[in-house]
């Protein structure tokens, strides 16, 4: 049997690890278009900060390709699938014949039209090690960075440079920053503790236009900067399952065993579409957790097992400036607000009797107790709801679930 | 393989565990000078209310979520052992964000800890369940 991987980071990795659970001997061909060891992408800023370093934020060991038998083929881009005669082309024209063909492609960061771009010389988006050290080398400590967009990567990359640089602005098209995570007031507690490390924001509004160091804002302001790190973004990489013409949506459409319309084409990781379940509709998750299950189980199918990837939701664990934040699933129905005092701050979503999301920002203890909730969809009524939202525990739980939970046979 | 389990029943709730799990991670051989002055951070934390008490720590799990959402890496299961690499963890919390348990939790040194069937430091034997008084936190297979 012959795999072929493309993409070397969590759903690749995922998919190794996978493969090798059912098949020990088949071969395994991952292809990169980076010429690098896996590395753990989210790691970039924690790489800046020095909180990391090249050797430390390989995702998997030195050995990894050898012990799993897999032959790598590094800094070759695949440019199109042949469905019928099961094969990739790569840039260098070379084919490569597979059985089983995993795609896991990512993102790539979305890049809005803005009047003058093309003008602003020292411009830098930041999703690949390639692009943090490049913005590492081109960074100073008088530099005035601005960054469009206040979501994870952008906020990331500032707290990575922050001390590194002279000052850093942060715009955003909307109104709070991280709103895709963040509610309002959780997005306003964020913010304070950001800008106490000198940050500055400025929210609904975008560029109108650019000059070399220059940015007329949407509200009038003009920011002068020296460097400029676009992170309005993310899309999926969906080009070579759509031009073979696979089921592609936003991203793309597998069903629950990783499969793709087309025959022997699996996906995984940001570049597909997940189920979620506290909505009950398919949207793109793109993170790294949901990336290595996805991964996970398509190598297991694709090897001949049966492993279903279900209970996907959206999830972020994150920290700024020493601030933890944890999230999870929708924010709909039933607000429950905690109040912890200072900066912790708690919010439960509950929606028809089972939770539907939450938001933990300083305390962040147990968190994976919530998030279990959600995900098993758990009837509130089952529990002391009073008490695990006070304060997450098994003691929230029934006698019989807790000697299930401790004294069973862990799942 | 064996896992440790709790016996809701037989706890007494004396905290002894997490005394013993403390003084295995420490690199003293007198307990009381290793805890002598301290604030213990146990990877085993007993759960207390109107009564009732039990031990939580790692369930080691044959599916755990928290290796599988690791962004770096750090997490591992060797032998079924679920181990954590303190230098390359950075407290990122995804572990925390998916344990089903509440078993994983910062340590004090910039990295999350979390029960290790004291494979480290005490040669894979439990120190919660040998310094348990009342057989409430067993070593077993089941």
């Amino acid at each position: 049997m012959r795999y072929v991987i493309i993409g070397n980071s969590a759903g690749g990795i995922g998919a190794v690890e996978g493969i090798r659970q059912v098949d020990a001997k088949g071969e395994i061909t991952v292809i990169s278009n980076e010429p690098y060891h896996t590395y753990s992408r989210p790691l970039i800023s924690y790489m800046l900060s020095g909180k990391t370093d090249r050797n430390k934020m390989r995702y998997r060991g030195d050995g990894f390709y050898v012990e799993n038998n897999c032959k790598t083929l590094f800094s070759k881009n695949a440019i199109r699938i042949c469905k019928k005669e099961k094969k990739v082309i790569l840039d260098d024209g070379s084919e490569i014949a597979y059985d089983k063909l995993l795609v896991a492609t990512g993102s790539s960061p979305f890049v809005p039209p803005m009047k003058g771009l093309e003008k602003v010389e020292n411009s830098f988006t930041f999703m690949s090690l390639d692009d943090a050290e490049k913005l590492e080398m081109a960074i100073t400590p008088s530099s005035r960075i601005l960054i469009i967009g206040a979501g994870l990567i952008g906020l990331k990359c500032a707290e990575g440079i922050q001390k590194k640089v002279g000052n850093i602005y942060v715009i955003d098209l909307a109104p709070r920053i991280l709103s895709s995570i963040l509610d309002d007031e959780g997005s306003g507690i964020v913010r304070q503790h950001i800008e106490k490390s000198g940050i500055q924001f400025s929210l609904s509004c975008s560029v109108k236009s650019f000059t070399k160091n220059k940015a007329l804002l949407s509200n009038g302001e003009t920011i002068e900067f020296d460097i400029l790190v676009l992170a309005v973004g993310v899309r999926p990489s969906t080009v070579l399952v759509k031009d073979a013409g696979g089921n592609v949506n936003r991203g793309i459409v597998t069903n629950d065993l990783m499969e793709t319309s087309i025959p022997d084409i699996y996906a995984a990781g940001d570049c597909v579409e997940s189920h979620d379940i506290t909505i009950g509709e398919n949207r793109v998750l793109a993170l790294l957790p949901n990336a290595y299950m996805q991964g996970e189980c398509a190598g297991i199918n694709m090897a001949g097992g049966k492993k279903a990837f279900g209970k996907a939701i959206p999830m972020n664990a994150i920290e700024f400036f020493g601030l933890s934040v944890i999230t999870a699933g929708s924010y709909i129905g039933k607000a429950y607000t905690g109040t912890q005092g200072g900066k912790a701050y708690k919010k439960l979503f509950v929606d028809n009797g089972v939770l539907k999301g939450y938001i933990l920002i300083g305390n962040v203890e147990k968190a994976g107790i919530y998030t279990a909730l959600i995900r098993e969809k758990t009837p509130l009524d089952t529990l002391d709801f009073n008490l695990i939202f006070e304060k997450p525990g098994l003691m929230a739980f029934s006698k019989a679930d807790r000697e299930v939970k401790l004294g069973g046979a862990a799942g | 393989m064996k896992r440790v389990y709790v016996n809701e029943k037989w706890c007494l709730g004396c905290h002894l565990c997490e005394y013993y799990c403390a003084f295995a991670n420490t690199s003293e051989k007198d307990m009381a000078r290793a805890l002598m002055n301290i604030k213990i951070n146990p990877r085993i934390c007993i759960e207390q209310r109107n009564g009732i008490s039990f031990a939580v720590s790692c369930r080691h799990c044959d599916e755990p979520l928290c290796v599988k959402g690791c962004i770096t890496g750090a997490l591992t299961v060797k032998d079924g052992v679920i181990m954590i690499n303190s230098d390359k963890c950075v407290s990122c919390f995804t572990c925390i964000l998916m344990c089903p348990y509440g078993a994983i939790s910062p340590s004090d040194s910039g990295a999350v800890q979390k029960c290790e069937l004291c494979v480290k430091n005490a040669g894979g034997t439990p120190q919660c369940v040998k310094g348990c008084p009342n057989g409430a936190i067993v070593f077993e297979e089941r």
